[in-house]
């Protein structure tokens, strides 16, 4: 498995793509720093950039690399290699180097304006880590739309619509149903709902950094007690990961049975 | 005016005692044992001068014009028993004293120093510690309290006392005093002719600054921090509320300001830092607001109803997460050439004023106000697309509610 990842790895560096994504980071991180110099500010708006930009760069590399190398890939399937070394190879040969980008990217200009003497760190750090979960959980799940659909036109189509859904549809069913359900406690509610998607976890996760002031006020109050204590950013990071394994395990399982 | 006849009397007065008024000096060594026998002792006029040291007394009524003087701070430690200090006369100055545990009671205001039915008094350089109620002025006119340092240990709001209360007062000045962990910061109940200036109000239980019923005061360069609900100013007319910051009052239902039935003020060049709500407003008519900075609040400005011929002019809105809420479609107030961080707009003729009118009121806080849970969805891409529509063509906010003169660069 490590020897596809490796290869994988390579052929992303080779291949340009990975050097244009860290290019467009490195050029975001210095133009934001250099028009307001204020790193808790450059924050917040790197904040929307990570929560919109990053799970469909991520969903869109992934099905391109996979349907790309579906040739290499039926030449490794013809070796003596265990299926899921081969899937997984690619999987984290991709997400690897797409989050590598991201943390380089977007870490160098950062660490370059004073990163290390201002309190924005953690701030940042978090930033960087929701940003590093996003990736493998998109990469992953485009993964899985690409391994189960062999119509590409279809396989696009469906990764765009889980972007779509995810970044946008859900937040709108969301407000909707907080809307019509407004006689009711939501706390709850609006708790679990955030948790079952990854963009919206990341949002509430680093926004509690951010708004905080205006958070606290209503339902705040709630979203700060679960979230703002260690047991609630343990749950948070667990049910990113939990985001993460089970599409990886779902590939896992699929590559096994999928008949080439 | 008022400060210079005030000044002068206070001068003439000095004058007096330093010609024919006597010292009478308490200590433990001395043949005046105890600040009660000390004023029974003197006559009109007289200076009480305290040695350093401690005095168990409590229910110390003035009732003759005295300067009661501390040297060193001398502590009268009321050992919650009651009342400490009570001045009945006129002319009465207080400096320079230590006071502590005064009583707590469920039926009685027990204050630190209580001033009734009084003229020209100053309190000034006392320090007050573990308190029911500080300074009380009661139905008392023409006094000064400046320069006193009162830090309570209060938890929570039935049990505590005011640091400053004014009941029924007039033409009072409150300067430079320090007011920590007591109930209500500075307390004003039917005071009119106030002034308060450059005190400093924080960590309250409940408000910094207090107002009821109370006309034509003015505060000015104050700080209120950190306080449980930030500064209340209820029913009162023609208030000047200069200079003052307001800054990190967080929690569910906090502010920087709250305004309920103010009419005739005007407000300006105060900064609002890191309130949850930066102002509150409710019934307030015919307010000026002029050069002030609200400055990463939640919601910088809370418009509640009832609110008509306001004027928002000269204002800085830096990275709130909403400038200004609405909760009704009406709108009779005015906004005009304030700088909002917000705003995308394009200045082609270089004036310095924006040529696209800026929306302060965004799709999203008219939902949050009917349904306070979709706070969660805060900055979410979804939110910002139909705020966008909304701005494009607005169907929900006031679709006069803009500032038609945007600055292009924060006025100073």
């Amino acid at each position: 498995m490590l020897k596809i990842l490796k290869y994988s790895f390579y052929d992303l560096m080779r291949s340009r793509w990975s050097y244009v994504y860290f290019l467009f980071y490195l050029a975001l991180g210095f133009v934001l720093l250099f028009l307001n110099n204020d790193l808790s500010k450059a924050v917040i708006t790197l904040m929307n950039v990570i929560i919109v930009l990053v799970p469909l760069i991520s969903t869109i590399f992934g099905v391109m690399y996979f349907y790309n190398s579906k040739e290499f890939t039926e030449l490794l399937l013809a070796q003596p290699l265990k299926r899921t070394s081969i899937f997984l190879g690619q999987y984290f040969g991709v997400a690897g180097s797409l989050t590598m980008s991201l943390v380089l990217g977007l870490g160098l200009p950062f660490v370059l304006y004073g990163l290390f003497k201002s309190d924005a760190i953690w701030d940042f750090s978090l930033l960087l880590i929701t940003g590093a979960f996003l990736t493998l959980i998109f990469t992953a799940l485009a993964f899985n739309i690409a391994i189960s659909n062999e119509n590409k036109i279809k396989g696009f189509g469906y990764a765009v619509l889980l972007w779509l859904f995810l970044a946008v549809i859900y937040d709108g069913l969301f407000l909707l149903s907080l809307i019509l359900l407004e006689e009711y406690p939501l706390d709850s509610f609006s708790l679990v709902a955030t948790m079952l998607n990854p963009i919206d976890l990341s949002r509430t996760l680093i926004l509690l950094k951010l708004d905080i002031s205006a958070l606290l006020g209503y339902t705040g109050a709630v979203f700060k007690s679960f979230f703002g204590t260690n047991l609630g950013l343990m749950i948070s990071i667990s049910m990113l990961l939990l985001w993460t394994i089970l599409p990886i395990w779902r590939l896992a399982y699929k590559s096994k049975r999928k008949d080439f | 005016m008022n400060k210079l006849r005030l000044s002068l009397s206070v001068l003439i007065f000095l004058m007096g005692t330093a010609l024919w008024a006597e010292i009478i000096e308490v200590c433990a060594a001395c043949d005046v044992k105890s600040i009660k026998d000390g004023i029974v002792l003197a006559s009109d006029h007289d200076t009480l001068l305290i040695k350093r040291g401690t005095y168990k007394e409590f229910n110390i009524v003035i009732d003759k014009p005295l300067t009661l003087l501390g040297e060193e701070f001398p502590v009268i430690d009321g050992e919650d028993k009651g009342e400490i200090i009570t001045i009945i006369s006129d002319n009465v100055t207080v400096d320079g004293l230590f006071i502590i545990n005064v009583g707590t009671s469920y039926t009685k205001d027990f204050a630190a120093i209580r001033v009734v039915k009084s003229k020209n008094f100053l309190i000034q350089n006392v320090v007050l510690e573990k308190l029911f109620f500080g300074i009380y002025l009661e139905k008392s006119q023409d006094g000064r309290v400046f320069h006193n340092n009162i830090i309570g240990d209060a938890v929570e709001e039935f049990n505590s006392g005011n640091g400053i209360q004014l009941w029924y007062c007039r033409n009072i000045e409150i300067e430079q005093n320090i007011v920590q962990h007591v109930r209500d910061g500075i307390y004003l109940e039917f005071s009119d002719d106030v002034i308060i200036k450059n005190n400093t109000s924080s960590n309250n239980v409940r408000y910094g600054l207090h107002f009821m019923f109370s006309n034509n005061d003015i505060y000015e360069g104050n700080t209120f921090e950190n306080n449980g609900a930030g500064v209340a100013v209820m029913f009162s007319k023609k208030i000047k509320m200069l200079n003052n910051s307001f800054k990190k009052n967080w929690g569910t239902a906090s502010f920087g300001l709250l305004l309920k039935e103010i009419n005739d003020a005007e407000i300006s060049g105060n900064s609002f830092e890191e309130n949850t709500i930066g102002m509150n407003i409710e019934g307030s008519n015919r307010i000026t607001y002029a050069n002030n900075e609200f400055i990463r609040n939640g919601w910088a400005i809370k418009v509640r109803g009832a609110c008509y011929t306001n004027s928002f002019v000269n204002n800085n809105f830096l990275y709130n997460s909403f400038d200004i809420s609405y909760n009704s479609k009406l709108n009779d107030n005015v906004f005009e050439k304030n700088y909002w961080s917000d705003y995308t707009g394009y200045d082609l003729d270089k004036d310095g004023i924006g040529d696209v009118p800026y929306r302060p009121v965004k799709l999203f806080s008219y939902i949050v106000n009917r349904t306070p849970e979709t706070i969660v969805l805060l900055r979410s891409l979804f939110m910002d697309i139909i705020d966008f529509s909304e701005k494009v063509s607005p169907v929900f906010t006031p679709d006069n509610l803009l500032d038609a003169m945007p600055l292009m660069k924060k006025s100073e």
